[in-house]
């Protein structure tokens, strides 16, 4: 999975948590719950849905490193390879 | 025979629209089945029943706004047999639908289910007119307009926040409670489970709400007919954020005799079932106590408003690391604003006090939740 496809991943599992979020005007590298109001049961479930479509794991130790969809990103992506 | 009425659906919410009938005459119904579905300002509302029994008459049309209390049905209870037809208008109990070839061709056009329309014609026969009725109650091809539906659910908040704040002399009282025990005991019982095994705080907190209550039983039941009825169980109304805006409170069922790892369970279906708007009657109806936890969004505390005939509400903020004086020494701690709305009705601050005590207690000891 490269980037692109990993990034539209993230948004329509996103829009499944929050669906009148415009996924066009969300910017990479701010604070995701800055711009999306979710709260910490969102988060998990956000968490749980990327964990059921990508088969990774995600401590909760490591919550604090995922502030951005840029981070997430890479996170994700890191765990893939 | 019983007459089956549209439940209490929480003090903001006074009526419906019958959105669905699940069951017809001659049905069997047992206790907790759902009957109907009924649609709210706020969500679609899975009516349950409470007594066993056999459906007789379906009495409230597919579309038809209903206050609460109207009776949607009567029910033959168990060894009962049918009396003899009623006068009134009714739908047929059964067998071929009386039904005029025209109204059947138009409904057949409009994919309208003839066998379940409630006629209003002679004898129970469905008429044209009940095939457009029906047709336009559909709930999937005509929703109630988003801006409609907000205005209507602000002024069924509004009702309901007003009626508390003009009936209820509320007290408000907190407590800085301090977290670093939670929180340590919920690290560590997370780091061995799996993403969807894991706990929020917000589960933890509502453990120690019921834990409290048990001893503090005067914040937990209902102010009805001028007397305090208090409640034997803790079904606790959680406040969740509707994502349109507004909020609702349906309860979670039992609190107090439920594991941690249930409650955690039964929230996250719950705020499942809020976001998709699919709630149960029995959830809208009888929360015994509201808590709002609102430390998502970051506040220090919040000192909500009583949702009648509730007697208490509890408030939580942001969990967040501040100044603590521990030993004569500065310190820092994570710690919480516990909040508590209480109805002077039927307590006093210094109980009030004592229930915010044993919950900063609770909440000192999460193993023992």
């Amino acid at each position: 999975m490269d980037e692109k496809e990993l990034r539209a991943v993230l948004i329509e599992t996103l829009l499944d948590i929050a669906p009148e979020v415009e996924a066009a005007r969300l910017r990479d590298d701010k604070p995701l719950r800055s711009q999306v109001d979710l709260d910490s049961m969102d988060w998990l479930n956000f968490l749980i849905a990327l964990h059921r479509k990508l088969a990774v794991e995600i401590p909760e130790a490591d919550y604090a490193r995922l502030v951005t969809l840029k981070d997430l990103q890479a996170y994700l992506g890191g765990k893939l390879r | 025979m019983l007459d089956f009425k549209l439940p209490s659906l929480g003090s903001d919410m006074d009526e419906g629209t019958l959105l669905e009938w699940k069951v017809k005459p001659g049905d069997p119904v047992k206790k907790g089945q759902v009957v109907a579905v009924v649609d709210t300002s706020k969500a679609a509302v899975d009516v349950e029943i409470w007594s066993p029994g056999r459906v007789h008459e379906l009495l409230v049309e597919i579309g038809e706004k209903i206050p609460v209390g109207t009776v949607l049905m009567t029910v033959l209870e168990p060894g009962e047999t049918a009396p003899p037809p009623a006068e009134r208008k009714a739908v047929p109990a059964a067998g071929r639908r009386r039904i005029s070839p025209a109204a059947r061709k138009h409904a057949e056009s409009l994919s309208v289910d003839v066998e379940k329309l409630a006629g209003s014609g002679p004898g129970g026969a469905v008429t044209l007119a009940d095939v457009d009725r029906a047709a336009a109650a559909r709930p999937a091809e005509k929703p109630p307009a988003a801006a409609i539906r907000q205005a209507e659910m602000r002024r069924a908040i509004a009702a309901a926040m007003g009626r508390s704040k003009r009936e209820i002399p509320h007290y408000y009282l907190s407590e800085t409670v301090p977290m670093a025990r939670a929180q340590d005991w919920l690290t560590q019982a997370n780091a061995g489970r799996p993403l969807s095994a894991r706990l929020l705080m917000a589960a933890v907190q509502l453990k120690a709400v019921a834990a409290a209550l048990k001893k503090y039983p005067e914040m937990n039941g209902f102010f009805r007919d001028g007397a305090f009825q208090p409640a034997a169980a803790a079904h606790i109304g959680v406040a969740i954020s509707l994502r349109q805006g507004g909020l609702i409170a349906p309860a979670i069922h039992d609190v107090g005799d439920k594991t941690l790892d249930e409650v955690m369970g039964d929230l996250a279906d719950l705020v499942k079932r809020v976001r998709s708007g699919s709630l149960k009657s029995s959830e809208m109806s009888d929360p015994t106590i509201t808590v709002t936890n609102l430390g998502d969004q970051g506040v220090e505390a919040v000192y909500g408003v009583i949702y009648p005939p509730q007697v208490a509400l509890v408030g939580f903020g942001r969990i967040a690391p501040r100044p603590w004086a521990d030993n004569g020494a500065l310190a820092v701690m994570p710690t919480v604003t516990a909040s508590l709305a209480a109805d002077h009705r039927v307590s006093d601050g210094h109980r009030g006090a004592l229930f915010l005590a044993k919950l900063r207690e609770c909440l000192q000891a999460p193993e023992n939740l």
